[in-house]
Order: structure tokens, then C-alpha cells, then sequence
């Protein structure tokens, strides 16, 4: 069973009077384990695509089934729970809560589930720890590098054992070396800790440490390659 | 499932990273909370100023007057009428279960002269039962007896104010004063009570023997009559019954026939003095209810802040939603801020109000009471208030698209 499959999914988008199809009947399936990198250009659909992958957003149409269970007749607090659980987000402008230290910014989703604090702070160490971290803990975002903050964005997605992580355009706001440093840690965590990796990208250096290129265009997907 | 410990830590710590704008905005509910208990202290010492006049007059009485009866067609006022005796004084104490004591008073108005001083008052004739009706102690001295009033002697009790006038710091009792130029002797005197609820004072009096205000100071062409006649009911519930039997009494010694008027007016006291306890109670619901107002305008400077938080982290709120908060969770984030906010600046206006009501009862030489019915009242309101405020920003919050929210600049 894919860990992700979409069915023949649209996003129609209503501005007025004018409809704005910002995906447009895209089937695919990815495989627990995965490392897929989605390209295009700018306005075709992937930040779009990969909203309802994280479950922020429905399809217009089609189906979207998330380790086979659909989640289209979902509530809104159901999906929060979903994306509590199983999946993890990292961004281009990273996210984190500014005046809050890295450890508070990675026990976040733990704030929304049922640990005690003890147990918020050890798990929280730890995620720090195995994005390169440790000593940091109390460090605010404005302390850190961006590098670091966007690895104490990956220890906040980590925390939770989340099986998907979903990067919408991760090293957008980095330079070359700290953008080759992010991308050695996502595949770190793809291949020791077998996590879903999708992510999104302009750049195809970027692109080169995934196995998987699906490339979007005006809402379609155009191209699907998998390395043998 | 909320958590809810951790759902306060947040809400905490986002207080404390507006620490100005925080206590700003706690200052109206301090106002408020601190402005509901000052104003339910000077209502309560008001209240209970009163109540303590009230007691100070002696509790279940009933007086009775006489007149009222129609002569010739003309119905004459009260008091015009002498029909009131020393018998019937008598015959209300053998005859009447519900009453306690009774005692007639037969009073004027008198030069007194002591030395070279002199002073105007009232001189009330009356029997020993007089100072139990009143629930009036001696400070020094002995009361005048039965046998005083048998023999019509010519000894008298003062009050303080009297004494203040007459003799300064020599010690009265065993001197002698002239009333209407009558020589008495003080035998007593009566303990300070201060003002009546009618704001007389009570301690501007004299009390003598009945007996010896007929016969020697305010003679009438009515021997045996009195002015008026106090009685004080066995308690509070035997005042009606007091009242019932004191009239049928009367109207049978007095042979009123069924369709005829009485000739005597029975009044209760206590309930005519109630009623000003009761306005006085009436004010300070109103002094109350207006402070309320303050507090309420300290609940919606607590809903604009909340509004304006909520706007200002709108993408925090996003980042939120995207880990895994749900609507509650959003909720009680800014219910719990806005409660936090009311609570503590509840808590300091506990503080005002108590130091307020201090500052005021010195300022205004009124005694205002702080009691812990209105601490916690105002307490509990501006809790009420913290959340009846909070819920519309935080319902606002809860309602945002978490991608919108992650977009927000
Ligand atoms: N909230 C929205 N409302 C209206 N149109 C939108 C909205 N979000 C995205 N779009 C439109 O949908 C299309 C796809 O956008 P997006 O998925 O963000 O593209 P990409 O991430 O590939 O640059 C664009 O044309 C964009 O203008
Ligand atoms: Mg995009």
C-alpha cells in the first residue's frame, strides 16, 4: 500500500468570477520510504499540491488517500490531528515562533497531544540532537543562522515520529553550502529513519539528492522519473 | 483531547512578552474591581451605620399615641387629644402576652441650670421600664426606682450631652440641678448612644419619674394622663400580635363602639426605621451597579488588545494550526490570555479596592466596609468578564485557514 495516493485531484480556485485551476486531475502514488522532488515553475500547482499532501487544505475534486484512508469526509479537527501525528513541515521561511527558544519551538506539536512535560523536553533534546543542535536549546530564532533555524524547523517535524515530511521549497532562503548541509540531513533521515521525504524545489541540484523528479506545469503533472 | 496545563504555559508566556501592553490593559479591570468594592464598602458602612442607629433606639418597639378622634366631625390630628393614661400604661403591661415592657412618657422642654451654667432640653418623665425598652445602660450611677415614681421624687438621669454642657469635668451624680427652677438631684448617669436614624441626638435628655413631670414640671389639665406610651414586643415576631392586642385593649378601656375611630394611633417603630435600612441597602446595589460599569469598560479594552493580538500573530496562530492545534486548543489559548489578564488585574484591583475604601472612610469620616461577599463577587466578575471578552477574539482565531494564517505578513 502507497503511503500517499491521489486520485484524480483538482484545485479550482474562485477570484470573483474567474476560476483558477491550480491542479488539474492529478493522479500519483509515492511509496513509504520515498525520496520525490516536485519542480515546475513558479504558479503551476506544487505549494498547491503539496498543502493537501499535509492535509491543510481538500481537493476540489478527486480522492486523497493517506496510508490508504481517505481523508476527503475528514473535520477540521480531524485533520489537525492528522497532521499532529503523521506528518511534519518544513518551509521556506522556516516558521518558527519568533521570542520562543528553539527547544519551546520544537515541543510545539507535543503542546497538542498528550506528553508530559518531562517527556516534551527529552523527546525535544533529542530531535535537536539529530539535526546537529545540541547545545542550542534555548537559543531564539534570531540567535541562529538560517541554516539552524531550518533544522530546528526539521527537529520540530521530526519530534512527533512523523512518517512524511513535506518541504515546500526548504532551501529557497539559503545559500549553496548550507542548502547542500539541509539536504545531507533530509537524506539522512530518509534512509536511517526510512521518513517520507517530499519536496519541493526550483533548483535541480536540489532536486539531484531525491530518487524521484515529478515536475508540474499549469496544474498538471508533465514528468515523472524515478533514478534505477 | 486539549491539554490543558500547556495550554496555559502558552498562553503565560505570551503575556509576558508584552509585558507593557499586559498590564495596560489589566489596569481597567484593576479600576474596575478596585472601584466595585469601594463602592460596596460605602454602601455597607453606610447600611450598617444605619442598622447601628437602629438597634441604638431599642429593637420591637411600638409607640402609641393618643388623639386622632373626631370631635364633633372633625377629626382632630395626633397627639391633640390627651386619652392616654397611666392606667392604661398599667393595663397593657398585665393584659398584652406579646408585650415585654411598657413604659409612659410624659415630657417637655425645660431650662436646667447648674451653677452658673445652663442648658435647654428635652425632660422625659417616664418609668424605670424606660431604660430596658431602650436597651440603655448606665455608665455610673443607679437608675430611678418604682418606688422614685410612687413618691414622685425629684431625681434624675442625663445624657452625655447634658453632662458635656452642664458640668465639664466635675463628676454629676450627687450634684443637684434646677429644671424650671425645681431642685434634682442626679442620680445616674445615661450611657452615650449618639445619633438617631432621624439624626437627633439621643443624648441631648433627662429622664425623671413620670410622676414628678406631671406634678412638678409640665402640670396638664388632664392629671394621669400621658403624652404617649412606649412598648417594646417579647421579639420581633410578637410585634403584629403586640400591635393586634394593644389596640383591642385600648379601644375596650376607651369604650371605642364597633363603627367608631380609634382615639390612639399605634406605630411600629422598627418597621418605620426598616425602611431606611432598606434604601440604604438599595444604594449600595446601585453605587455597585454603576462601578460595574467600569469593570464592564475594562472587559472591552481586554477584547480590543485580544483582537489586536490575535491579528498581530495571525501566523503564529497558522504555524499552530499546521503542528496540530485545534479549534479549542486555539480557543483556550486566548480565552485563557484574556482570563489571565482579568484574573491578575482582578487580583490588584482587590488591593485598590481595599486601600481605597481605607483612604475614603478617612477622607469622608464614613465608615466603609469590605467584606469578602464583595471581594469575591467582584473577583468572580472580572473573571466572567475575561471570558465573556476573550471568546469572541479567540472564536475569531480558531476561525482562521491555517494556510491564510502560514501566508500572513
Ligand atoms: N488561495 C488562493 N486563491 C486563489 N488562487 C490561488 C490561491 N493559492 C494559489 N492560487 C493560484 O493557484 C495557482 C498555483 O499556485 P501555487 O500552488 O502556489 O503555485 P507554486 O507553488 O507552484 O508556485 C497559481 O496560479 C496561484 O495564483
Ligand atoms: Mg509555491
Amino acid at each position: 500500500m502507497a503511503i500517499i495516493e491521489t486520485r484524480e485531484i483538482t484545485k479550482v480556485y474562485k477570484i470573483g468570477d474567474i476560476a483558477v485551476n491550480a491542479l488539474n486531475s492529478v493522479s500519483l502514488l509515492i511509496e513509504k520510504g520515498e525520496f520525490a522532488a516536485i519542480m515546475g515553475p513558479s504558479g503551476s500547482g506544487k505549494s498547491t499540491f503539496m498543502n493537501i499532501l499535509g492535509c491543510l487544505d481538500k481537493p476540489t475534486s478527486g480522492r486523497y488517500l493517506l496510508e490508504g484512508a481517505d481523508i476527503s469526509g475528514l473535520r477540521k479537527d480531524d485533520l489537525s490531528t492528522i497532521r499532529n501525528k503523521n506528518i511534519g513541515f518544513v518551509f521556506q521561511g522556516f516558521n518558527l515562533l519568533p521570542r520562543t527558544s528553539a527547544i519551546e519551538n520544537v515541543e510545539l506539536p507535543m503542546l497538542y497531544n498528550s506528553f508530559s512535560a518531562n517527556e516534551r523536553s527529552q523527546r525535544a533534546e533529542a530531535a535537536l540532537k539529530k539535526v546537529g543542535l545540541s547545545g542550542r536549546e534555548n537559543h531564539h530564532p534570531n540567535q541562529l543562522s538560517g541554516g539552524q533555524q531550518q533544522r530546528v524547523a526539521i527537529a520540530r517535524a521530526l519530534v512527533n515520529n512523523a512518517s512524511i515530511i513535506l518541504a515546500d521549497e526548504p532551501t529557497g532562503n539559503l545559500d549553496t553550502k548550507t542548502s547542500a548541509e539541509i539536504m545531507e540531513l533530509f537524506t539522512k533521515l530518509n534512509t536511517e529513519s526510512n521518513i517520507t521525504i517530499i519536496l519541493v524545489t526550483h533548483e535541480h541540484d536540489i532536486a539531484a539528492y531525491s530518487r524521484r523528479i515529478i515536475k508540474f506545469l499549469d496544474g498538471y503533472v508533465v514528468s515523472d522519473e524515478t533514478k534505477t | 483531547m486539549i491539554n490543558i496545563p500547556s495550554t496555559i504555559k502558552i498562553s503565560f508566556k505570551s503575556l509576558r512578552v508584552n509585558k507593557m501592553r499586559s498590564a495596560l490593559t489589566m489596569l481597567g479591570i484593576v479600576i474596575g474591581v478596585g472601584a466595585v468594592i469601594t463602592m460596596l464598602a460605602v454602601g455597607s458602612g453606610a447600611s450598617q451605620k444605619i442598622e447601628e442607629q437602629i438597634s441604638s433606639m431599642g429593637s420591637n418597639l411600638l409607640m402609641i399615641l393618643p388623639g386622632a378622634t373626631t370631635a364633633g366631625g372633625v377629626r382632630m390630628g395626633i397627639g391633640t387629644q390627651p386619652t392616654l393614661s397611666m392606667d392604661d400604661t398599667e393595663a397593657i403591661q398585665r393584659e398584652c402576652p406579646s408585650v415585654l415592657y411598657v413604659a409612659p412618657i410624659h415630657s417637655g422642654i425645660a431650662q436646667i441650670i447648674y451653677g452658673n451654667q445652663n442648658w435647654s432640653t428635652g425632660v422625659v418623665g417616664t418609668t424605670p421600664s424606660m431604660l430596658y425598652i431602650r436597651d440603655w445602660q448606665l455608665e455610673q450611677g443607679r437608675p430611678f426606682t418604682e418606688e422614685d415614681v410612687r413618691n414622685a421624687s425629684k431625681v434624675c438621669l442625663l445624657g452625655q450631652t447634658v453632662i458635656d454642657s452642664l458640668f465639664g469635668s466635675i463628676n454629676p451624680v450627687g450634684q443637684i440641678i434646677r429644671i424650671k427652677n425645681v431642685p434634682f438631684t442626679v442620680i445616674g448617669v445615661l450611657e452615650k448612644k449618639g445619633q438617631s436614624p432621624m439624626g437627633q441626638d439621643q443624648d441631648d435628655t433627662i429622664y425623671i419619674p413620670v410622676t414628678t413631670a406631671q406634678k412638678k414640671l409640665f402640670g396638664t389639665a388632664f392629671p394621669g394622663m400621658v403624652r404617649l406610651i412606649m412598648v417594646k414586643a417579647q421579639s420581633k415576631e410578637d410585634l403584629n400580635a403586640a400591635e393586634k392586642q394593644i389596640a383591642e385593649l385600648l379601644r375596650q378601656r376607651h369604650r371605642i363602639g364597633q363603627k367608631q375611630d380609634d382615639d390612639f394611633t399605634v406605630r411600629n417603630l422598627t418597621q418605620a426605621m426598616q425602611a431606611s435600612e432598606q434604601s440604604a441597602k438599595v444604594m449600595t446595589l446601585l453605587l455597585g451597579a454603576i462601578a460595574s460599569v467600569s469593570l464592564l469598560v475594562g472587559g472591552i479594552g481586554i477584547m480590543n488588545i485580544m483582537l489586536v493580538s490575535v491579528t498581530e500573530r495571525t501566523r503564529e496562530i497558522g504555524i499552530r494550526m499546521a503542528v496540530g492545534a485545534k479549534t479549542w486548543d486555539i480557543r483556550l489559548q486566548f480565552i485563557i490570555e484574556a482570563l489571565t489578564l482579568s484574573l491578575i488585574g482582578g487580583a490588584f484591583g482587590i488591593i485598590i479596592g481595599i486601600s481605597g475604601s481605607k483612604v475614603l472612610s478617612m477622607i469622608a469620616g464614613w465608615p466603609t466596609i469590605v467584606s469578602p461577599l464583595s471581594i469575591s463577587l467582584a473577583f468572580s466578575f472580572s473573571g466572567i468578564v475575561g471570558i465573556f471578552f476573550g471568546f469572541y477574539p479567540a472564536y475569531k482565531a480558531s476561525l482562521l485557514d491555517p494556510i491564510d494564517a502560514l501566508r500572513y505578513e
